[in-house]
């Protein structure tokens, strides 16, 4: 049976891992290859890579930190940030990433997810998406969720698929940093309205937003970073509770 | 031991010679019809598109040069697939390898299947102490469906071939260099096996 999956996220800043709260405060939490290592000896299911780097050399450290990453990680990881053209994810998956995450370039050239489905396959392309809610509809946001669109999620989340999208990652700002739980009812309309699976982030604060995320959410993977960063929850402890719950997960 | 993974511009190369190199052993990408006919073991990689992968199969000549392989091949995702008879992804006509076609997933399941799901019905050398059911890797829109051939099968919605066998040609629908201490296990058993075909 296909399990569900549990993804650490790390954020990296010129090839350190740092963890926004609210995409804001940055606090720094360790040297990304080891933390990588750390987490697949520990039962994670893949990795999230997003670089925040604004920096020229970004391109470079970022594919060096990806082929580190590769040699030594032998779980599938995604890395994601400021990615814009074809090249950019052809640098990243020839340094060894499994798949890319796209956000913001997206929503300025959809094309991109055609052009990127078509060259390297619908697998390796993840949409990443944040949202939040306005006058009680969902809008998309970019630059980390600063920037208001007038694009609504769930006619976005259908463009994507349509063109080609592997994976949506969905986060809510409404959600995100706060520890309160998933957006669960928009998780699952989401997962009701497309047929690719959906990676539910933003807002696990404790075990029982994970099991509420896979049963009333109904994603197929859960993505968190400071509630693994800082101990608050080991991976294991979360895999067992999950099964308890008679969610499938991989032991 | 010379290991040598087919390169022909398909295909996360980068990950399966790490995955070799972390089981001590070093591997050559090469496209090179005498470096691989002198391999002891040739890995057959890809992701991607079908017919994309195949047109540069053909490009470099190597559609003619593995179906003749006498050694140890073992085909990874897109490669097992592309070993088969046809593959339903762009109307592709496969190397003929496996007696068996490739075919789409419907959509009662989310497509394409991405994550962790296991392998069971395991018949061959290349699983020697893995056991029953243990999870693997994969990332897939397309399947093989059941057949003599399969020695591991995995259920999404059907239930189908997860690895192929015939004679020294090996295929595995999951990413072993991906798939943690198990997918390393079946990596290490491939590159030891001795049989004579």
């Amino acid at each position: 049976m296909l399990t569900k999956r549990i993804i650490p996220c790390l954020d990296i800043k010129n090839g350190r891992t740092v963890k926004g709260v609210n995409f804001v405060d940055l606090r720094d939490a360790g040297d990304p290859v080891e933390l990588a290592e750390i987490y697949a000896n520990e039962g994670a299911d893949e990795l999230v890579f997003l670089d925040i780097t604004a920096t020229e050399q970004r391109r470079k450290t970022l594919a060096e930190l990806v082929m580190h990453v590769a040699e030594k990680v032998n779980i599938p990881f995604t890395v994601g940030g400021g990615i814009s053209s074809v090249e950019d994810v052809e640098i990243l998956l020839n340094s060894g990433a499994d798949k890319v995450s796209i956000n913001s370039s997206a929503v300025k050239n959809p094309q991109l997810i055609n052009d990127l489905a078509a060259k390297f396959g619908s697998q390796c392309v993840v949409v990443a998406i944040d949202a939040k809610q306005i006058n009680g509809e969902w809008m998309v946001h970019l630059v980390g969720g600063k920037v208001p669109t007038d694009i609504k999620l769930f006619d976005w989340a259908k463009e994507v698929e349509q063109r080609g999208a592997g994976e949506i990652l969905f986060t809510s700002m409404d959600h995100d940093g706060t520890k309160n739980g998933f957006a669960n009812k928009a998780l699952a309309y989401l997962s009701e309205l497309v047929n690719i699976p959906i990676i539910a982030s933003g807002g696990a604060g404790n075990m029982q937003h994970f099991t509420d995320t896979f049963i009333e959410g109904k994603a197929d993977a859960a993505l968190a970073a400071s509630v693994f960063h800082f101990k608050e929850i080991e991976i294991i402890d979360l895999k067992n509770e999950l099964k308890r719950n008679n969610i499938p997960v991989r032991l | 031991m010379k290991i040598v993974i087919i390169n022909y511009g398909a295909g996360n190369i980068q990950s399966i010679k790490f995955a070799i190199q972390r089981l001590g052993y070093e591997a050559v990408l090469s496209h090179d019809e005498e470096e691989i006919r002198n391999a002891d073991k040739v890995i057959f990689p890809g992701v991607g598109e079908a017919s994309s992968a195949m047109e540069m199969l053909k490009a470099t000549g190597l559609d003619k040069v593995i179906p003749t392989l006498k050694q140890p091949v073992l085909g990874i995702c897109l490669g097992m697939q592309l070993m088969c008879r046809y593959c339903e992804e762009g109307d592709t006509k496969g190397l003929g390898i496996f007696d068996c076609d490739v075919l789409k997933f419907d959509a009662t399941e989310k497509v394409p299947q991405i994550g962790w799901n296991q392998i069971e019905n395991l018949k061959s050398a290349i699983f020697e102490g893995i056991n029953e059911k243990e999870y693997m890797y994969l990332v897939h829109s397309y399947y093989v469906s059941l057949n003599n051939e399969a020695i591991a099968t995995t259920q999404y919605g059907i239930t189908y071939a997860s690895a192929l066998q015939e004679k020294n040609f090996y295929g595995v629908q999951f990413h072993p260099e991906k798939s943690s201490k198990a997918g390393a296990k079946i990596l290490e058993n491939f590159l030891k096996l001795e049989v004579q075909y």
